[in-house]
């Protein structure tokens, strides 16, 4: 049979770096069990298939995050034949705080000691062999960047693997390891053998999982716990920490040279990082940034981004000749003139479209890759932490917003950098409401139709998105799935440094991928519903292409469009099937008004029938129906995104639920105080759902965090104790 | 009783004890804030809140609130 190794580490070690130079091409991403983690494998380079698995990124095994017990529960219960141990060398001493705890764990490992080179300029040094024999498990010196001393380290990882040779430990005081060997007594024959050190320190130092499994053994060691806790005037987890880091200091004494930095000045890293994150500057520097990133990629106005320019070219490919040609093709051979219906709607129109978007993708993903690599990416989560916490979220809700402003999919996607299970869902349930690319046509339709094609219309869709995602961390808290402890803010700020060309491609164009399997087949099956819908009547005659009227579609809108009365555009079926088939892709919304006002070609915003909408809708209803449509459920893809993230189809179901009963309600309001300030009289029905919905925002953003009791009785126990 | 919070930007203090429990108390002795390390208070964020510190030789950001449970000299 062949090895399996298992590779882990702490985050921001180079790991992902090791990890794509260890496989090279051979990688499939699946998920760990049970939580939305990405679990990547792949068979190492020149060795008979050796499977190496990624852990997540960890700072230590303790039961606490998904990542750790993820990790834990693959390097007990798995088995792998080998770990490798990542190790940062420029940040030795807390990256062994993990080895450590790895080594207790009695499975062959080997420290792979990656940055050497980045050390070495610096003027310092590591003494790898040294360190081999404190730490009593082989050593191999790397830059997974540079690729240097990779084939060492696969050769060691192999020879390792078929010695079968457990690890040594590193030995902590003689008072805690006295209690060590009763703990491991206590455990004896309860836990593998080999393991039995680790579970041993991890019951000492209070490790909830492990304590709940043997609390009958924990309960007989409270006695020479309580003694040395005593003795330290501490709590026995941290004079646990304490020791750990005092036996690393002992295994650094000697052998690591550390780099001769006068703090005056500093390194490169502390230079860049004065000026991005100053008092004063740092806030213009990083609205600068986003405004590069987001005029270089969607543009503005006249400013045409490059992302919306190779997109528009690609669209315009894929229309004429791909398009056209298909359907050249399908009269040539006799093709039935549904299926043909079948084949420009679904394929060209829905995925199509899915397509056509890449380009826009690619540069947006390329853009957040870089910022990322060179470190940004953590310090706009710093700088924004402050907004955020205040409803609720942490400053890293940040960054999915920012990708939502290109496509809400990705978006949705980027979520899984938030550690926080509840900031993250919250987070994937809002990120839809900031305007994508796609929505954009549907505010220039409305701005162009209704207000003079005022710019305001634009920049009060981007407020609204800001401010409803905000009122959605107060509210979603206060529900019990998504309570639960405020998530803290300790973050590593990693160094700064310029981006490795390899690594910014190769994640560039995993997200790309990614994002056209996932939007690609949902849209496919979703768009062939609503073509079918739109193309049939009931007896099942096929009418043409396309949301033409006596379809399933257009009774379905006329039977629903009266619900749409309180906001306005109730009386207009065309407005309700041009919403439903914004289900597809946003910007199908223009198309269709356009179909169903029997205009030919009504260009991108609908400017051949913007005086037919305005003849039938106010300007309050018209920005009404424009609210309804950029906060309703998002696109099918942007769905399957979410439900990706959320785990479940209950999860999905409810958050789109949210989504809708929040689009109706402030769409509501909105269209009853633009009525007002028009000096027009809203209908009856909007005055009362807009005052029903004023009433029920309102009880929902002032009252009382239900779950916020707990807590607060839990910090006063706490502030009690310490006084 | 001197906690992280009340340390200003550009002193050094070193670590007494670390109050709380739970995951937050964990995962700061984690990062390696242990009695006796040193703790460089580098900066904070230009809205006021969090804060950025060296620690170990590496920079690690963290609220006022989560300063506030570490006791430091």
């Amino acid at each position: 049979m062949s090895m399996k190794v298992a590779l882990a580490g702490n985050p921001n070690c180079g790991k992902t770096t090791l990890f794509n130079k260890l496989t090279g091409a051979s990688q499939r991403v699946g998920n760990w069990p049970g939580v939305t983690i990405d679990k990547k494998v792949g068979r190492i380079r020149g060795t008979d298939g050796a499977e190496l698995v990624d852990t997540p990124g960890i700072y230590s095994l303790s039961p606490y995050s998904p990542e750790e017990i993820v990790t834990r529960n693959f390097l007990l219960e798995e088995n792998p034949d080998v770990i490798i141990n990542i190790v940062d060398a420029t940040n030795i001493e807390r990256n062994l705080f993990l080895t450590l705890q790895i080594l207790d764990i009695g499975i062959p490992t080997v420290v792979a000691l990656n940055m050497m080179d980045a050390v070495a300029k610096n003027g310092g040094s590591v003494d790898a062999k040294a360190l081999s024999e404190r730490l009593g498990c082989p050593v191999v010196p790397i830059s997974a960047l540079k690729n240097d001393g990779v084939k060492e380290l696969i050769e060691t990882v192999i020879a390792t693997g078929e010695s079968k040779k457990a690890p040594g430990f590193v030995k902590m005081s003689d008072g805690i390891e006295g209690l060590v060997a009763q703990a491991a007594s206590e455990l004896s024959g309860k836990v593998p053998e080999k393991s039995a050190r680790w579970y041993a320190v991890k019951l000492i130092e209070n490790d909830s999982m492990v304590c709940e499994k043997f609390s009958a053994e924990r309960q007989n060691l409270t006695g020479p716990i309580t003694t040395i806790e005593n003795d330290c005037d501490d709590d026995i987890d941290a004079i646990i920490s304490d020791a750990r880091y005092n036996a690393i200091g002992d295994i650094v004494d000697g052998i690591v040279v550390r780099p001769d930095i006068s703090t005056s000045e500093g390194t490169f890293s502390d230079k860049v990082d004065r000026i991005v994150t100053h008092r004063i500057w740092g806030i213009p520097i990083f609205i600068g940034v986003l405004a590069i990133v987001f005029l270089g990629i969607i543009g503005f106005g006249d400013i045409v981004g490059i992302g919306t320019y190779l997109t528009d070219l690609l669209n315009d490919y894929i229309e004429d000749p791909i398009g056209t040609s298909l359907v050249q093709w399908c009269i040539d051979n006799n093709v039935s003139e549904p299926l043909t219906g079948l084949i420009t709607s679904a394929l060209i129109g829905g995925v199509g479209a899915v397509i056509g978007f890449l380009p826009q993708m690619l540069v947006l993903f390329l853009a957040l890759c870089i910022l990322e690599d060179i470190g940004y990416m953590a310090r706009i989560a710093f700088v924004m932490d402050r907004v955020f916490r205040f409803f609720g979220l942490s400053g890293k809700s940040f960054i999915p917003i920012l990708v939502g402003t290109g496509c809400g999919v990705p978006g949705i996607m980027a979520t899984r950098t938030i550690e926080s299970d509840r900031d993250r869902r919250i987070t994937a349930m809002s990120v839809t409401f900031i305007p994508c690319g796609a929505k954009l046509p549907i505010i220039a339709l409305i701005a162009g139709a209704l207000f003079d094609n005022n710019g305001f219309v634009a920049l009060f869709a981007y407020l609204l998105g800001i401010v409803v995602i905000l009122m959605s961390g107060i509210i979603l808290k206060k529900w019990k799935s998504l309570s639960g402890e405020p998530a803290p803010f300790i973050m590593e700020l990693p160094p700064y440094h310029l981006p490795s060309i390899f690594g910014v491609i190769k994640g560039t164009l995993d997200r790309g991928w990614a994002f056209v399997k996932k939007a690609g087949t949902i849209i496919l099956l979703a768009a062939i519903v609503i073509w079918f819908l739109a193309s049939f009547d009931w007896s099942f005659n096929y009418l043409g292409a396309d949301a033409t009227t006596e379809s399933i579609l257009q009774s379905i809108g006329q039977g629903i469009c009266v619900i749409f009365q309180p906001l306005g555009w109730g009386d207009h079926w065309e407005l309700t099937v041009g919403s439903i088939t914004g289900l597809i892709a946003k910007e199908n919304l223009v198309g269709t008004l356009g179909t169903l006002f029997a205009i030919d070609d009504p260009g991108d915003a609908g400017e051949e029938y913007w005086e037919i909408l305005a003849s039938i809708v106010t300007p309050a209803a018209g920005l009404a129906f424009l609210v309804f449509n950029l906060l309703c459920a998002p696109c099918f893809a942007a769905i399957g995104a979410m439900h990706r993230e959320l785990g479940s189809w209950k999860a999905t179901g409810l958050a789109v639920l949210y989504q809708c009963v929040l689009a109706y309600a402030v769409a509501a309001i909105i269209y009853v105080l633009g009525s007002f300030i028009d000096g027009k009289s809203p209908e009856v029905s909007g005055i009362v759902m807009a005052v029903i919905a004023v009433i029920c925002l309102g009880y929902l953003l002032i009252a009382k965090d239900p779950f916020l009791q707990n807590r607060s009785s839990a910090d006063k126990s706490e502030g009690a104790e310490s006084a | 009783m001197k906690t992280l919070r009340e340390v200003g930007i550009g002193e050094t203090v070193s670590v007494l004890k670390i109050h709380g429990d739970g995951p937050l108390r964990r995962h700061l002795m984690d990062m390696g804030i242990t009695k006796g390390c040193s703790i460089f208070v580098r900066k904070v964020a230009p809205l006021g809140d969090p804060v950025e510190i060296t620690i170990r030789g590496y920079e690690l950001s963290l609220r006022k609130s989560e300063a506030e449970i570490i006791e430091v000299q």
